[in-house]
Formats: C-alpha cells, sequence, structure tokens
C-alpha cells in the first residue's frame, strides 16, 4: 500500500476485474488522480481501459482491490449514488426529450426547483454555444452539436468527476480536432476531473495531464504526453505512441548514461531502458522525426548507412523509406522545403541521430 | 462561352418527365401482381360483405306480384283479396318450384314460428287447382293457417320484401323497428353485450401478453446473442405448430378429467375438478398463449435497438434504475410496446378458432356469432352487418391510437 497523499482524489488501488472467473481483464490497476487532472487511458480495443471507466462508475464490480474518492471506497456505492457524469461514444441522448429537456434530466432527478432547473440549462446551453438549441431534439443536432450537449449534461449537475468513454470516436476528423479544444477549454474553465478512455493516441497526447498506456490488462507506463513520447519506458509504448523505427542490436557496454549498440548498419549511442544488460541482444528505437539525411547542419552523435527504397509525397513532409542490410524498413520524415534530397533508388544513404533521442530496449 | 441557362430547355424537361414516367410505370409494374390478388382476396369480399349487408333481394325475387300489389295496402287489418289470391299463386308456383323453404326462411326471421306455417301452407296450396287459386285463393290462405290472417304477417312479409334496407344493423346493435317505424330497443339483447364483452376480452389478452411478453422481451434484448437466438426459438415455437394442435393441447390440459385437474386432485389441493374448459377463462388463457409471439417479437425488436447507453446514462446522472427505466426506457420501447399492443388486440377481436374450440357458450366471441349466422342460420345479411361493424370498430380503434399515441411510433421490426 502506498502512502496516502494528501492532495489525491481518486484512488485506484490494486484493482483487478475478472468476467469468466478464470482470466483477469485488468490485472492489478494502481492510479492516483489529482483533483483537476485529465487523465487519459489509453490502449487498443480489449486493454481493459473501458472495463475500468465502467468500474468506475459502477456498471462493473470489482472483482478485488478498492477505488476511493476523497479517500471514502465507492466499491459498495451504487451507481446512481456516485455522483459521477459520464460521456457515452454514442452520446446517448434521450431522443425522445428535448436538448433542454436532456439537461434538466439530471436536476430534475435530484429535486431542483423549476426555475433554478431553467436557470442552469440556460447557463449550460451557453456554455457549449448552444442557446439557441434547447428546444430541438437530438435527432436534429449534427454530430458536434449532440457531443456537446452530452458533454453539458454530463457536467450541469456538478459532479465530482467525469468520465469519458471514446467521446470523439463518431466524429470525423475536423470536428474531432473542434471538439478536443472545447473540452480541453471547458476544463481549463471548470476545473472538473476528467477521466477520458480512448484508442486514438493524438486525442490523448492533445488532451492530457497524464496518460495510463494500457495493454493486456496492465498499465504500461503512465506519465505526462511528453515523457510518454520522448522516454518511453518499454518497447511497447514506444511503438504504440507515435511512429517508430526499430533497429534490432547487441549491447557493447554501458557508460555515461548511455549504451553502444553494435548493428548492421553501424554502432549506435542510446539510452538505455530498463532491464538492459550488457552483451544482450536489444532493440533501438528512433522516431521519423529525429533522423536526419545526410548532410545537414545538425549535430549527431549516430551514424547509420542505409540503402534507399522509395519516398512518399505527403504534402506538408515527405516520408522516405530506407533499408537496413537486415531487410528492416526505416521510415524518415523531413520538412516538404528545399533541403529534402532526392536518391536514386537502391543508393546509399547516411542517416544521423542524436544519442538521447534514440532508446535502447532489451529485446 | 455560351451562356449556361438556369432553366430547363423543352427537350430537357420533356426527356425528365420520360424518365419519371418509365420509373413510375416500372415500380407499378412490380405490385401488379400483388394488386391484383389483393382485388380478388380482399377488397372484392369486403365489398360484397358491405353490399350484402343492406342489400337482400330474396323475397323480392320470390314473390314480386305480392310485394306490389301490397304496396297499397295501408298496414292495417288483413289485406285485399286481391293481395291474398296474388300470394296464393305465388305460393303454389313456389311449392312446385321448391323455392318456399327460402321465403319460410326470410319471413320466420322476423317472425319466429312462420317457417312451418309457411311450409304447410305451400304444400296444401301445390294441390289446388290454378282456376281455384284464381277464384277462392284468399279463403283456401285463410283457412290454410289463421296467421295469414293477421296484419303483423304481411308486415313481416311486406319488410322483407324491402330489397336495400338497414334492418340488419339496427338488429347487429340490438334495435328494431317498431310499428310506426321508430327505432326502439328488441326485447333480446345479444350483439351490443358481445361486442362490449370481446372488446374486454381483446382488451385482457392485450394486458396479459403486455404484461408476459415486456419482461421477456427486455431479457432477450438484454441476454448474450446466442441465448436470445435460443430463447426466441421457443417465443416461435407456438408460431410453427398448427393452432388446432396448441388450441386442442389446451383442452387436453382444462378438461374435467384433464392434466389441471387429476394433478391438482392427486395434491389434494382440490376436491372437486375445477370448472376450467369452456368458458371465458380458458378462451382467455389460450388466446394470450397464442398471441404472445406477436407482443415479443416488435418489442424484442425495438428494444434490441436500445443501446444499454441510455440507462447507464441515466443511472449516471442520479436515477435510480427503476426511475431510468419508466423515463428513458419505456418511452423508447413504447413503439414496440403500441405495435405488439394494436396487432395482439385488433388479431384477438376478430379471432374465431381458439373461443370456438374451448370458449364453450360462455367465451364465446362477436367472431363466433358471425359464423353462426353464415353456417347455422343462414342470415348472411345478419352476418354482414356484424362483419362490417366490426370491421368499423377496428378502423375507429385504430382511427383513436393513431390519434392519441400515433401510427409513426408504431415499428413492427
Amino acid at each position: 500500500m502506498k502512502d496516502l497523499e494528501t492532495d489525491t482524489f481518486l484512488r485506484f488501488d490494486n484493482v483487478k476485474k475478472s468476467y469468466d472467473q478464470k482470466n483477469l481483464v485488468v490485472k492489478g490497476f494502481d492510479m492516483d488522480v489529482k483533483q483537476g487532472e485529465f487523465i487519459t487511458l489509453l490502449g487498443p480495443s480489449g486493454s481493459g481501459k473501458t472495463t475500468v471507466l465502467m468500474m468506475l462508475a459502477g456498471f462493473e464490480s470489482v472483482t478485488s482491490g478498492d477505488i476511493a474518492i476523497s479517500g471514502q471506497s465507492i466499491n459498495k456505492t451504487a451507481p446512481n449514488k456516485r455522483n459521477i457524469g459520464m460521456v457515452f461514444q454514442n452520446y446517448a441522448l434521450f431522443p425522445h426529450m428535448t436538448v433542454a429537456e436532456n439537461l434538466a434530466y439530471p436536476l430534475s432527478v435530484r429535486k431542483m426547483p423549476k426555475a433554478e432547473i431553467k436557470e442552469r440549462v440556460a447557463q449550460y446551453l451557453a456554455l457549449v454555444e448552444l442557446s439557441d438549441f434547447g428546444n430541438r431534439r437530438p435527432g436534429q443536432l449534427s454530430g458536434g452539436q449532440k457531443q456537446r450537449v452530452a458533454l453539458a449534461r454530463a457536467m450541469i449537475f456538478q459532479p465530482s468527476l467525469i468520465l469519458m468513454d471514446e467521446p470523439l470516436g463518431a466524429l470525423d476528423k475536423n470536428l474531432r480536432e473542434q471538439m478536443q479544444f472545447e473540452i480541453t477549454r471547458l476544463h481549463k474553465q471548470i476545473g472538473f476531473t476528467v477521466i477520458y478512455v480512448t484508442h486514438d493516441q493524438t486525442e490523448a497526447l492533445s488532451m492530457s495531464d497524464r496518460i495510463a498506456v494500457f495493454n493486456d490488462g496492465v498499465v504500461q507506463q503512465c506519465a505526462p504526453p511528453s515523457e510518454l513520447y520522448e522516454r518511453p519506458v518499454n518497447a511497447f509504448v514506444a511503438d504504440f505512441i507515435g511512429e517508430n523505427n526499430f533497429i534490432a542490436g547487441e549491447v557493447t557496454r554501458t557508460a555515461d548514461g548511455f549504451a553502444k549498440v553494435k548493428t548492421d548498419a553501424g554502432t549506435i549511442a542510446a539510452r538505455p531502458a530498463e532491464g538492459l544488460r550488457d552483451g544482450a541482444a536489444c532493440r533501438v528505437s528512433i522516431r521519423p522525426e529525429k533522423l536526419f539525411i545526410h548532410p545537414t547542419d545538425h549535430a549527431y552523435d549516430n551514424a547509420l548507412t542505409v540503402k534507399f527504397n522509395t519516398r512518399i509525397y505527403v504534402g506538408d513532409f515527405i516520408r522516405y523509406y530506407f533499408e537496413l542490410p537486415d531487410g528492416t524498413d526505416i521510415i524518415v520524415k523531413v520538412l516538404n522545403d528545399l533541403a529534402a534530397p532526392e536518391f536514386d533508388e537502391g543508393a546509399q544513404a547516411q542517416l544521423l541521430s542524436l544519442a538521447k533521442d534514440c532508446t535502447a530496449f532489451p529485446a | 462561352m455560351t451562356n449556361i441557362s438556369q432553366t430547363l430547355a423543352p427537350e430537357d424537361a420533356r426527356n425528365a418527365a420520360r424518365e419519371v414516367r418509365r420509373q413510375r410505370l416500372k415500380a407499378f409494374l412490380f405490385v401488379v401482381p400483388l394488386l391484383v390478388f389483393l382485388i380478388f382476396a380482399f377488397v372484392a369480399p369486403i365489398t360484397t360483405m358491405l353490399y350484402r349487408s343492406i342489400y337482400n333481394p330474396t323475397v323480392a325475387n320470390l314473390v314480386p306480384e305480392t310485394l306490389t300489389a301490397l304496396e297499397d295496402w295501408s298496414g292495417e287489418g288483413v289485406p285485399d283479396d286481391a293481395v291474398l289470391i296474388q300470394f296464393a299463386t305465388d305460393m303454389k308456383r313456389m311449392a312446385n318450384d321448391r323455392t318456399s323453404g327460402q321465403l319460410a326462411d326470410e319471413i320466420n326471421r322476423a317472425l319466429p314460428g312462420m317457417s312451418s306455417v309457411t311450409k304447410s301452407t305451400a304444400r296444401d296450396l301445390r294441390r289446388v287447382e290454378d282456376t281455384d287459386i284464381a277464384t277462392n285463393g284468399a279463403a283456401l290462405l285463410l283457412e290454410a293457417d289463421d296467421r295469414w290472417g293477421e296484419a303483423a304477417t304481411w308486415r313481416a312479409i311486406r319488410d322483407a320484401g324491402a330489397i336495400y334496407s338497414a334492418s340488419y344493423y339496427l338488429t347487429s346493435v340490438d334495435l328494431e323497428r317498431d310499428r310506426d317505424g321508430n327505432i326502439v330497443q328488441r326485447d333480446t339483447q345479444i350483439y351490443v353485450q358481445l361486442y362490449t364483452k370481446t372488446l374486454k376480452m381483446a382488451l385482457i389478452i392485450t394486458g396479459l401478453t403486455i404484461i408476459l411478453g415486456y419482461p421477456l422481451a427486455f431479457f432477450m434484448a438484454h441476454a448474450s446473442s446466442g441465448l436470445a437466438n435460443f430463447l426466441m426459438v421457443f417465443v416461435l415455437l407456438p408460431f410453427w405448430t398448427s393452432l388446432l394442435v396448441r388450441t386442442t393441447a389446451w383442452i387436453a390440459l382444462l378438461q374435467t378429467g384433464g392434466v389441471v385437474n387429476s394433478t391438482l386432485q392427486w395434491l389434494g389441493i382440490i376436491d372437486e375438478p375445477l370448472e376450467l374448459l369452456y368458458n371465458e377463462f380458458s378462451t382467455i388463457l389460450a388466446m394470450t398463449h397464442i398471441l404472445l409471439p406477436f407482443m415479443v417479437l416488435p418489442l424484442y425488436a425495438v428494444m434490441r435497438g436500445i443501446d444499454s447507453s441510455f440507462m447507464r446514462a441515466a443511472i449516471s446522472m442520479g436515477s435510480s434504475p427503476l426511475g431510468a427505466w419508466s423515463k428513458i426506457y419505456l418511452p423508447m420501447s413504447l413503439p414496440g410496446l403500441s405495435a405488439g399492443a394494436l396487432l395482439v388486440f385488433i388479431i384477438s377481436i376478430g379471432y374465431y378458432i381458439t373461443p370456438a374450440l374451448v370458449g364453450g357458450t360462455d367465451g364465446q366471441m362477436i367472431s363466433n356469432i358471425i359464423a353462426f349466422h353464415m353456417q347455422v342460420s343462414n342470415n348472411w345479411e345478419l352476418a354482414a352487418a356484424l362483419g362490417s361493424l366490426l370491421l368499423l370498430l377496428i378502423l375507429v380503434l385504430y382511427w383513436l391510437f393513431d390519434r392519441f399515441v400515433g401510427t409513426d411510433n408504431l415499428k413492427l421490426g
């Protein structure tokens, strides 16, 4: 048991869940969430993130472990007594009620006086910029508008916590970005605590204070976005978050906080991940945008000799595909400016990188 | 560059119109077989039935001259000898044609007991010479039976002679015209009572199918699809078994020495066998069983489409599960509920086989009386009038339903 920090608002303590009495879907989930934090649970489908959310909301029972809000265990609290707002992927707006009635529902359940309800509904409609839409039915709204109503409905009873289960999953790319901005704005403005579930890493990276990366029922890493991207603790996180190149090699020695890795294409100095041992096989990860093609003005520690395969024009940048001697593909992203080089097919090239941008994981 | 016109050139408009016509024709051709079938199997019989209920030329065809002669009759006392002689002539002709029985049936409907009178008179007159009837017909007729001397008999013949008449509709709501043509209550009240009972039973059956079907549909809609499909087989099973088999199975269960009674007796719960069969109870029980799928299927189809997140959303907002069900789930499942209720109600209003087999006298519904008039009493006109009223009743109920619930809300799958 960890020490209870004074500012911990929500705590998961070794939470486990099994549906079939044989396999654990969530295998010992620990997390402390501070008041007002924006936490994202990120992972491939079936990794247990939604199960954690459902246990928190009370729609799934906790097999073992404890979930506590403000130091009070909520394991035994009925879902309707938890005071947790929730936004669903399909919005779950009640189709037979108008937008205003939808917003008023949680308030009328709480037996708030009619006049006060009306005032509060107007206030929250204004907050999500839908003041003129109170009398519409959900069926008459666009996807983005529905999403905003769902958000307002989850916030209107001022819950201690708001859960969002892939809320932007049904929106197209432009709206998605708009709504990300919207959610971030409301979060900053009102200061509620959010637990957000998604499998979309861009969404997670751009919105969260901290991200918990799930795989196979276990949290692989829980860290702020930049740390997750720049310093992944294991190969799964490095691979799952963003794009990455993996180069197979062997650790020769570790010194001054850097590991020397011998590969077919040259020797690389890289940050060692936990569990890396001298003389063992390893994989070095380098982001496509952290690789530079020789000649360049950039400072560099490592140089790899590779063969040019092809390049794909994407618009704002160009993706170069190179091949290592062992046949592994290496992708390099280069800004589409005058410096973007041309190659003949099969030409030799040198890829340069900084040691701090390379991470060596045990294979 | 030529200027681009906003309006359609005449030729383009013609082309577009031709295209539309061609599509309409194609659509029409698709439905032609069904249309023909419907006209023969649906529109024509119903129209005939409606017509039949007001159109009855039997008497008019049998004794046209008598009816013409009766036109001058005041309606009081015995008609002139000329009328009687004409009728006697007609009777002899009918006796020889063997059509006097038809007339006997028609008159008997208005005046019970006239059937045998008419038949025996026809038999008597057959043996009399034509010349004798022409001179002495009136006396012969009165001699054959006293009732030919009563004004009521002739009024009955005169009224039965009307080709178009609303009297069958009056009869089917237990009304009749008295001697002065005023509409009054009939002495025997049958049909209004029967309509009311039919409505009541249909309502009870609909209510029972809702009580039994709603929780089942709810459970199935939220079960895993494997379990739901397995249960669906049991819901559909009644559809795959013959209606007669199902109904007779109820007879085997409910009769005096049947499974239910003998089990209860063996358990010592009852001493005497219960009267379970041939009453309203058995009719309602068997019909609820038979009509249950009509309630479950639309309910299940609608509930299957209601995502569990709606209930969860309501509960997360602080609503109790029961409150969330009544405020959120029930209104959302209403299309299926109203479709099922309407289906069950309308089917049960006109149901025939089950009440006929297990209803006894107590559990008869309006359709059984219609069948009785079609098959036993041969009063097709009254059967048609009763059937038309039933149709009207259903249309009115449907209209009310549309008015208060809205047929837009219906969802059958």
